[in-house]
């Protein structure tokens, strides 16, 4: 801790920050545009100015720019120095003298950092009488909106997407007052992370093109905090609604899961929920389809849930509540998870990993403070894309950490580190099977079947404890094995990375070793699983057993009705299997938002709210459950959480006419009772009755407007506020008025600070953790103790086949995950269905790319055009797994090319 | 009077090959320091001397080098850089010595490297000057074919490679941390110091950037000590000769060594052959575009880096832009501005914004639709784009000029509002 | 005064009329010269990318500008991106992304040439030539650009066809040097 004086008050700051990240640490205004937490500083836009003074006795003082000077011992500025606010002021005339004003058209208007400072320097008559210099746009793709005339020159812009986030196609172009930033040329930005210009960018410059669709200022949104529904990853979110739509997602900051940025399907995949094909009604499918309101439809079901054997099946893209309230009403032993055996077999192994409480989970932020990461056969840009970002986080820290060993440098001039880490990298292996951008970062780079990288693993674990079972492996491999081991055995703070991405339970057990091993040497050892789906690995600590195990329950029970929890089976499991299964069913009640192959089976249909009308509760890839809360109340009283419909079915089924509402937590508590391991997952959250002052909490800002006019067409009355009885939140802007507690955040605003910029109000300290941050409750409990046991059981290592190949699943950011796919920008960026193979394998069939192949598996026949990829290992075929119409394939089988088209 | 620097510089003969220049003592400086003197003997033999840059900054040579961490323990490979960019506008004391004599160049070079131990060493030439690349590029290879440069110099054990860069057109490129990036394939854009380059420089190496000028006075210092270099001085406060330049509507316009500290009176009257038939010297820029106003009288003003300094102005490049009575200032300096705002790199905002503006307030007086607050946002420019404002010393450098033509020719700033013209056309 | 509308394009890239060349194989497009050149440069610098500017040099060397196809190839072979290459080409002065005439005219503008009347001179040009600054003649010989200080201030006003330097220029030599280069 260091002493200063800022207008003459004396305060205690950390040292080795600057003066910027003091002042706004201590809760002090001070304008910036260019200087961001995640980014550091680099002194560009001029707008943070101070005064700086010698002693106490120096009158006169220096102007400094308060982001590039170090905090020292007894230094003494001012913030409120005349000249130091007149030239604050000025900096905002230079940038005005070019900005076009056109707050009221501008999509930033309300949230926007420009305004915010310009107000905070309190500039506000223009000098400058010249003609504005203007630019032409650029299209930058379905996501981004482009406006080049806002720009303010702070190159954030470049900074987040070249720099932080390794993107190729966004820079700097030209020189003087023309700098341009954008692309070479009109196109689709590349990066899967574009989304955060929106909120990097201080002013207009790159906006929401979603938002526009249905644009609405954020003064004027419902939010609520969320957490992202399309991986494991459980980044947080704040979701907008307005009319009943839900209108935008941006970042919700924490400390421990994704900071400030979220991957472009978080962001920008929501508009499933605004969807034409939402079931908004409960139908019941006799001879014909009849829509029904929830007495009849009780009233229905009675029949279907008495005198028949009950089986659920459950879902990794429900919350837990929904899943618990599913195996509460069906009885735990006729509970299934509703993915394939494969899944589960992978998955249920990942969570006795966990559970045993040797290795401790690694959250984004422990992978980005890792001094050597190792990913062993997962896929992550594509299937846990925000881990993928924390990961080249991680290489670049410790490279920078490496760098700035003995010298005088502080850590946030980045600029300066970035000179002196050149193009130097922190230790990072990918080991996959296919390319992907992580590769350009890593050290070592290996691509190879699933077995090979399983053997690698156990390789690598071998060479850091000489104890386990030695691995035969070729020189391609065991030279990689050496140096990846070595660099873990330096390593103080490793971390592994694998997942289920490739159902293949050897990675599992392999990349536990590897982590059980550097326990010897490291201070810290961290591991993480990728899981397929935002709660997988809720549903996995459930411990139920696969779908095919309810296949074949449903062939020796003739009187079942099945209970569908949101979830397309035909996406899980190959169509023959599930076929099989609701022609076993004697009734089928399916549970869901959305129309799918799935609900075409239903003999009854429940509309399940989405995320954004629900409650819930979700646990990410490392067991932390995390809270989303309801955003708004949908406009049909129909759509409602499962597990408030599965709640619903319990005195229906049981024949008690007790009608009794239930509430998330006590769901939650019934399935702690259910399964043991859940233990601790009612702390999730506060609860429902939680207040502050005796307040509760509003989702809307409060110049929240047309409240009682919205709906003046339709009646002239002001409709009584909706009421929630399931949250501490409000849904209008009445309520505590002051900063609530960091799980219950629905937005960041503070006086002053209409952009998400408030967020530093919300920190301990600028880019640090939130105030009294309570980031989910982790599941998993890290044993201090507890041995490891090593599994050591090598796989045999991967044999090509002749003229067969591997099926393996190729994920793609954009496409692969269900819900985000009906987002048109999402669907429209997502790839047509093909098939990747090896060179090595194309050229003795003189194949090139876009050749169709006709390929079998098992009986079923597929024409696909071929993709040619250099990094794929020699017999191994890659198709995109769950595009949107493509079938589900059997997976590590083997295939067959029958014919070839060129 | 001593010219030890442009001593065998004859305009319109070729320069001396290697040979010639070995003859009259050329690499004896170099010779000597290898045997006979430890880096840093040399480093204090060249403190000692008073050498100060003659890039502009005038900060002394061998403390500037001093600043480079040494012994086995310092980074490798260290740089050693010579600033050939030359852009300021009114500048062209770099070109004499790099036509005139690069081995003079070559040879100060790998003195500078051996004092801080580079291992590297560019030329940063400005693309315009095509003979000096053809020179340099010839001279280079002769050094290396003597020796002089690789591998194990002279049999010293010390070693140092050579390479000339011409840059593409940007007068940032002259500033020494701007330099670094465009030496590194990047967009020139200033860096901050701290760290400044001594410690992180090219390739985030220890380098010293070091002026044409500057380089070339190193053998002679060698040769002749510490004392001698002071003593050409000639009574001024600074040491050695400097070259000194005029430009303008001069009978003589041209570029002489001289000793630190000529009068500018004898600059102009005597070496330029005064101002032209009928043209009254109305004031000058001492040192470069950069530089504040002096006017007539000034002319008793020593050029050297304390009086010029004293006089209001800067000695710069000593190489002075004389403004005579039938030219417009408020033309004169925005041309100046247009200059220093197209050469703005568009890093930092009062410099990207403001200098722009002020070019378009100099235009629309010059235009006649000035305003006397015109005159007064120009005012208020030079106080806010002044030293530790903005990025880099570009703006303050523009600032200079601007500020004192309106404290020396307001009048003329007034005269354009009042009459609604520019009364010079 | 007239608005600029500043287009990244016209800024930087130009009426190129070459379609736009993805998966361009940089071996079709170079030169053996060109990549000699550039290979040179590499073995000097750390990394590739570190000689960029040297690669667009030798590029504009052989064609005289830096066509989006250009871009490209250079951009392939130093494995950088094609924003990145344009980030850095755009930011020079003298790297022309926009085609140029067979000459390239440059008067200097600066503050010596300005005193001793360059005026004069791009008026007499603008006449001879009927271009303006930025302009390329019609049958491609010349473009006319103007250019800051030549270091030559002691013989103003200075202009630089190509390689070569006139300094003190009159309005009368003009045609005389202009002659040389048609
Ligand atoms: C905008 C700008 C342009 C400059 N241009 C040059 C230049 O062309 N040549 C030069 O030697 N120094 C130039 N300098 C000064 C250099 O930054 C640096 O101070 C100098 O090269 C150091 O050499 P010295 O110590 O030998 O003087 C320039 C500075 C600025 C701010
Ligand atoms: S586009 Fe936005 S982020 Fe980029 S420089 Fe301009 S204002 Fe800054
Ligand atoms: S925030 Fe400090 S200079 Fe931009």
């Amino acid at each position: 801790m260091s002493t200063i004086y800022i207008d003459n008050k004396q305060y205690e700051v950390k040292a080795g920050k600057n003066l910027l990240e003091a002042c706004l640490g201590l809760g002090i205004d001070l304008p910036y545009f260019c200087w961001h937490p995640a980014l550091g500083s680099v002194g560009a836009c001029r707008q943070c100015a101070v005064k700086v003074f010698k002693d106490e006795n120096d009158t006169h003082g220096r102007l400094v720019m308060s982001c590039m000077e170090s905090i020292r011992d007894g230094l003494h500025l001012s913030v409120s120095d005349k000249t130091a606010k007149a030239f604050r002021s000025q900096v905002i005339e230079w940038l005005m003298t070019n900005h076009p004003h056109d707050c009221p058209v501008c999509d930033e208007g309300g949230s926007c950092h420009l305004q915010d400072m310009t107000v905070m320097t309190g500039h506000d008559y223009r000098r400058y009488h010249y003609k504005k210099r203007t630019y032409t746009n650029q299209y930058l793709g379905p996501f981004i909106h482009h406006e080049m005339n806002r720009c303010i020159q702070c190159y954030r812009c470049v900074r987040y997407y070249h720099e932080y986030a390794g993107g190729k196609d966004l820079n700097v172009f030209a020189a003087h007052n023309h700098v341009y930033f954008g692309r070479e040329r009109d196109g689709i930005l590349e990066s899967p992370f574009s989304g955060n210009l929106v909120e990097v960018c201080p002013t207009g410059v790159f906006t929401d093109k979603t938002l526009r669709e249905h644009y609405t200022r954020k003064w004027d949104l419902t939010t609520a905090p969320s957490v992202c529904n399309h991986c494991s990853v459980g980044c947080n979110t704040i979701a907008g609604e307005r009319y009943g739509q839900l209108r935008c997602i941006t970042n919700r900051y924490n400390s421990q899961v994704n900071g400030y940025f979220l991957c472009d399907r978080g962001r920008f995949g929501y508009e499933f929920v605004n969807s034409a094909n939402r079931i908004t009604q409960p139908l019941i499918r006799n001879r014909t389809v009849e829509a029904v309101d929830e007495a009849v439809l009780m009233d229905h079901l009675r029949a279907l849930l008495t005198n028949h054997t009950l089986i659920g099946i459950g879902s990794p893209r429900a919350s837990m509540e929904s899943n618990i309230a599913l195996m509460q009403l069906v009885g735990k032993e006729n509970f299934y998870q509703g993915i394939s055996d494969n899944a589960v077999f992978v998955e249920k192994r990942i969570v006795e990993v966990m559970q045993s409480g040797v290795i401790k989970t690694a959250s984004l932020h422990d992978i980005q403070q890792s001094d050597a990461i190792v990913i062993l056969g997962e896929d992550l840009w594509n299937t846990a894309p925000v881990m993928a970002l924390a990961v080249r986080q991680g290489v670049m820290k410790t490279a920078a950490h490496q760098a700035l060993q003995n010298r005088a440098i502080a850590e946030w001039h980045d600029a300066a580190v970035k000179e002196l880490v050149q193009q130097e990298k922190g230790f990072l292996a990918n080991c996959t099977v296919s390319s992907s951008p992580l590769d350009e970062i890593s050290s070592s780079v290996m691509h190879k079947a699933p077995e090979d990288l399983a053997r690698l693993g156990f390789a690598i674990a071998q060479r850091l404890n000489m104890v386990l079972p030695v691995v035969q492996l070729n020189d391609d491999m065991s030279t990689p094995a050496a140096v990846i081991a070595a660099a873990l055995q330096k390593a103080k703070r490793p971390v592994i990375i694998s997942g289920a991405g490739y159902y293949n339970e050897a990675l599992i057990r392999a990349a536990f070793d590897i982590a059980a091993a550097c326990k010897a040497t490291a201070e810290e050892v961290h591991l993480a699983y990728v899981m397929p789906e935002c709660n997988s690995m809720g549903l996995a600590m459930m411990q139920a057993s696969g779908f095919e195990n309810a296949v074949l329950r449903t062939s020796r029970v003739n009187n079942v009705t099945a209970i569908v929890l949101e979830n397309d089976l035909y996406r899980n499991v190959p169509a023959q299997i599930a076929d099989v299964f609701f022609n076993n069913c004697q009734h089928c009640i399916v549970l869901d938002s959305l129309h799918n192959a799935t609900t075409q089976h239903a003999d009854v249909l429940i509309p399940a709210a989405s995320f954004a009308e629900a409650d819930g509760t979700l646990v990410n890839y490392e067991g932390r459950a995390q809270r989303f809360y309801q955003v708004f109340v949908p406009a049909n009283k129909n759509m409602q959480e499962s597990w408030k419909w599965l709640m619903k079915m319990q005195p229906v089924q049981t024949g008690s006419a007790v009608e009794r509402s239930y509430h998330p937590e006590e769901v939650l508590a019934m399935g702690e009772q259910l399964l043991p391991r859940l233990s601790g997952i009612t702390a999730v959250a506060p609860p429902r009755n939680f207040r502050v002052n005796g307040q509760p909490l509003p989702r809307a800002p409060h110049r929240y407007s047309g409240r009682t006019a919205m709906l003046s067409n339709l009646t002239v009355s002001e409709p009584k506020p909706k009421q929630d009885y399931d949250s501490p939140f409000t849904f209008t802007m009445e309520g505590y008025s002051g900063m609530p507690p960091s799980p219950l955040i629905p937005f960041f605003w503070s006086p002053g600070w209409n952009s998400n910029q408030a967020v530093n109000k919300y920190q301990e300290e600028p880019g640090g953790s939130l105030k009294n941050e309570h980031a989910g409750k982790l599941l998993f409990e890290y044993k201090q103790d507890a041995t490891p046991v090593y599994f050591k059981d090598i796989p045999e290592a991967f044999m090509v086949r002749h003229e067969k190949w591997l099926l393996l699943p190729q994920y793609e950011v954009f496409g692969s995950e269900e819900l985000s796919a009906y987002s048109k920008g999402i669907s429209e960026l997502s790839p047509s269905p093909y098939a990747a193979l090896s060179q090595l394998d194309a050229d003795p069939l003189s194949l090139v790319n876009g050749s169709l192949i006709t390929v079998k598996i098992f009986e079923q026949v597929y024409e696909l055009p071929v993709r040619i990829n250099a990094a794929i290992p020699k017999g191994v075929m890659l198709m995109p797994a769950g595009l949107a119409g493509m079938p589900v394939m059997a997976w590590n089988s083997w295939v067959q090319i029958i014919s070839i088209r060129l | 009077m001593e010219r030890p620097l442009t001593q065998y510089i004859h305009p319109g003969c070729p320069p001396f090959d290697i040979r010639e220049y070995e003859m009259t003592g050329g690499y004896s400086a170099l010779q000597k320091v290898l045997k006979s003197m430890t880096p840093q003997e040399v480093q204090k033999l060249v403190q000692d001397s008073g050498l100060k840059g003659r890039g502009g900054a005038g900060f002394n040579t061998g403390m500037k080098w001093s600043f480079v961490p040494m012994g086995d323990s310092a980074p490798h490979p260290k740089y050693l850089i010579a600033n050939a960019d030359e852009m300021e506008p009114g500048t062209f004391k770099d070109r004499l010595l790099l036509e005139g004599n690069p081995h003079q160049l070559i040879e100060g070079m790998i003195l500078a490297a051996y004092a801080i131990q580079a291992d590297v060493s560019y030329i940063f030439l400005r693309w315009a000057y095509k003979k000096a690349a053809q020179l340099l590029r010839k001279s280079i290879h002769e050094a290396y074919a003597a020796g002089l440069l690789g591998k194990n110099i002279l049999g010293s054990g010390f070693s140092l490679e050579m390479h000339l860069h011409t840059g593409v057109g940007r007068y940032m490129c002259g500033e020494e941390t701007a330099l670094l990036n465009a030496l590194e394939g990047k967009r020139a854009t200033p860096r901050a110091k701290p760290p400044f380059p001594q410690i992180s420089g090219l390739y985030g190496k220890p380098t010293i950037v070091n002026n044409v000028e500057t380089l070339c006075n190193l053998p002679h210092i060698v040769n002749n000590g510490a004392e001698w270099f002071k003593s050409l001085g000639n009574g001024s406060a600074d040491s050695g000769t400097k070259l000194y330049g005029v430009s303008g509507k001069v009978n003589n316009p041209g570029c002489w060594e001289l000793p630190m500290g000529v009068t500018v009176r004898e600059l102009i009257e005597e070496h330029a052959g005064g101002m032209k038939n009928g043209y009254q010297l109305k004031g000058f820029l001492p040192g470069g575009a950069s530089t504040d106003f002096l006017t007539a009288e000034h002319l008793d003003v020593k050029m050297d880096f304390a009086s010029v300094t004293a006089a209001g102005s800067r000695l710069g490049t000593g190489t002075m832009v004389v403004m005579d009575d039938a030219t417009c200032p408020v033309g004169f300096v925005h041309n100046l501005q247009h200059f220093f705002a197209q050469e703005s790199c568009g890093w930092c905002t009062p410099c990207r914004e403001g200098l722009p503006w002020v070019e378009k307030l100099l235009l629309s007086l010059e235009q006649g639709s000035g305003t006397t607050e015109d005159v007064e946002l120009l005012q208020m420019h030079t106080q806010w784009l002044g030293p530790g404002n903005t990025f880099c010393a570009l703006a303050p450098g523009a600032m200079e000029p601007l500020q004192s033509a309106l404290k020396y020719f307001r009048e003329d700033f007034e005269k354009h509002v009042a009459l609604r013209r520019c009364p010079y056309q | 005064m007239i608005t600029q509308k500043i287009n990244k394009d016209n800024i930087t890239t130009s009426g190129d009329t070459a379609h736009y060349t993805e998966g361009l194989q940089e071996e079709q497009y170079l030169t053996d010269l060109e990549r000699q050149a550039i290979d040179h440069e590499v073995a000097l610098v750390p990394y590739k990318s570190a000689a960029v500017i040297e690669a667009l040099k030798i590029v504009q060397h052989h064609r005289r500008w830096i066509s989006d196809d250009s871009l490209n190839a250079i951009a392939a072979y130093l494995q950088m991106s094609p924003a990145e290459v344009d980030s850095v080409a755009t930011f020079y002065n003298l790297i022309f992304r926009k085609p140029v005439g067979r000459h390239v005219i440059l008067v200097c503008d600066s503050i010596s040439c300005y005193v001793m009347k360059y005026g004069d001179i791009y008026k007499a040009l603008q006449e001879k030539l009927h271009i303006k600054f930025g302009e390329t003649t019609s049958d491609q010989c010349y473009t006319l650009l103007p250019n800051c200080c030549l270091g030559c201030c002691d013989h103003a006003p200075a202009m630089m066809i190509d390689n070569d330097l006139y300094k003190d220029v009159t309005v009368d030599m003009l045609d005389r040097i202009l002659q040389k280069y048609s």
